[in-house]
């Protein structure tokens, strides 16, 4: 950010506004009209009919990057002796292939390939994070306006989509949607329902049975709830925490050379570090959404 | 932080991705790598196969080694009772030619011996007549005495 009004908390603040495309609320000079918001409140105020621009560019970008990546070696996948991408890819298909086999106990051919999905494309979101934080926001704002006109400073740019909630939890609300799907494909209606009322506390009292059913469904439907809510917020939690500390260290560049030089450190340092964070992260939501489609396939657990 | 369209963009893209991975690149991947274990397996079974074949081949040479190694044995048995043979057979042929020749030798001595003998006795006639010629001092008329100069050279 090149500003003359340029402040730790604003730069911060900066960082973490998303380019938001909606609808402008009443009482705003284009009231009605949509457009990119230019502060905070702006996006704020633009409620639930907004867009992340940003986080869907990326997020979009990325995952076509490993689709077509992945489809390009799939056409020409031989069984003779593989190339260096080739073996690449049949390296973390085989490794993810594997875990699924391990995890997933039901018979569902989508589930290995969704687990494929979610590793690579999180990995690849979580790697942007690695990537200086003011490189492509720069980019963007000189991109904002020069081409479309905008003022630099209301050109907002996030440059990893699992910083922001709305991507992992739309993400987890897909896994969840797809595990309440097969839970009633694979148990029924009745056995979906039998296992949120039915255990942890059960009777051979009809009576007693009828009381301990509400305080069972309190227990397992928070706990059916906790599972997209957690899967979406250990991802975002971990990714917004390293991109927050690498926004603070990015602050030190402007504090004199010295300073500047020990961030320089400090950054690569993170980083190094960050590697190991956004491959786990990624690995953990493969695994966890696997392990969520096998409890929706798992009809007699008590 | 706000919660906004952005979450159902996600879940859309979410499930386009994963459409697409398990459509048009999860199966291919997974063809490419079924068909190489299924080549492997192929060619393990193939060199066990190969090695088997290879035990069974040699097994097989040394047998027909052995078998011309007795062969070969009978044939040099077999050729040196037939030189002894020959050799037996040679010598007893040489025996009897030498026997034959011997006989021979004798035979045509014998006869040599029988026609000196007889001329030897017509020359002693012949000397006895011309004797007895010389002694009586007449002739003696050869014809006349042919009968008992006959009987003399017998005699003699």
């Amino acid at each position: 950010m090149a500003s003359e009004s340029l402040t730790a908390s604003g730069y911060i603040k900066h960082h973490l506004v998303n380019l938001t495309w909606g609808k402008f609320p009443e009482g705003y000079e284009h009231a009605g009209h949509w457009g990119f918001a230019h502060s905070a409140a702006d996006a704020k105020a633009m409620g639930f009919w907004a867009i992340h621009v940003d986080t869907m560019f990326w997020s979009i970008l990325l995952g076509a990057l490993f689709l077509l990546l992945f489809r390009r070696v799939a056409k020409n996948a031989t069984a003779a002796t593989p190339g260096g991408l080739q073996n690449f890819v049949e390296w973390i298909v085989e490794f993810v292939d594997g875990i699924v086999r391990a995890t997933f106990t039901g018979r569902n051919a989508m589930v290995a390939p969704m687990a494929l999905t979610i590793f690579i494309w999180v990995f690849l979101i979580n790697a942007m994070d690695l990537i200086p934080v003011d490189w492509i926001p720069q980019v963007a704002a000189l991109i904002g306006s020069n081409v479309f006109g905008m003022d630099p400073h209301h050109v907002f740019f996030k440059v990893v989509p699992s910083t922001d909630p709305n991507a992992t939890f739309g993400m987890a609300l897909a896994v969840f949607a797809l595990s309440i799907f097969y839970s009633f494909k694979i148990k029924g209606v009745g056995g979906f329902a039998a296992e949120l009322t039915m255990h942890p506390f059960s009777s051979s009292n009809k009576l007693l049975q009828l009381v301990l059913i509400p305080i069972n469904f309190l227990l397992e439907f928070v706990s059916l709830l906790a599972k997209p809510l957690s899967l979406s917020l250990r991802l975002y939690g971990n990714m917004f925490a390293g991109e927050m500390i690498f926004i603070l260290i990015a602050l030190m560049y402007s504090g004199g050379l010295m300073l500047g030089i020990f961030g320089g450190f400090l950054q690569m340092g993170w980083a190094i570090f960050h590697v190991l964070i956004i491959t786990l992260q990624a690995f953990i939501f493969m695994v966890l959404t696997v392990v969520y489609m096998d409890l929706a396939y798992q009809t007699d657990e008590h | 932080m706000n919660i906004n369209m952005t979450l159902i963009g996600q879940s859309i893209t979410f499930f386009v991705f994963v459409w697409f991975c398990y459509r048009f690149i999860w199966p291919p991947l997974m063809n490419a790598l079924e068909a190489r274990k299924q080549k492997i397996a192929d060619g393990l079974a193939a060199a066990e196969h190969g090695k088997h074949e290879q035990e069974l081949a040699e097994e097989r040479a040394k047998d027909i080694l052995r078998e011309a190694k007795g062969q070969a044995g009978e044939i040099i048995n077999r050729a040196e009772k037939r030189a002894a043979e020959i050799v037996d057979e040679s010598k007893d042929d040489a025996r009897a030619e030498g026997e034959r020749l011997l006989v021979a030798a004798r035979a045509e001595i014998h006869q040599a011996v029988n026609s000196a003998r007889e001329d030897l006795r017509g020359k002693v006639v012949s000397i006895a007549v011309a004797g007895a010629g010389k002694v009586l001092e007449r002739e003696v008329d050869e014809a006349t005495h042919a009968e008992l100069m006959n009987k003399l050279a017998a005699e003699i």
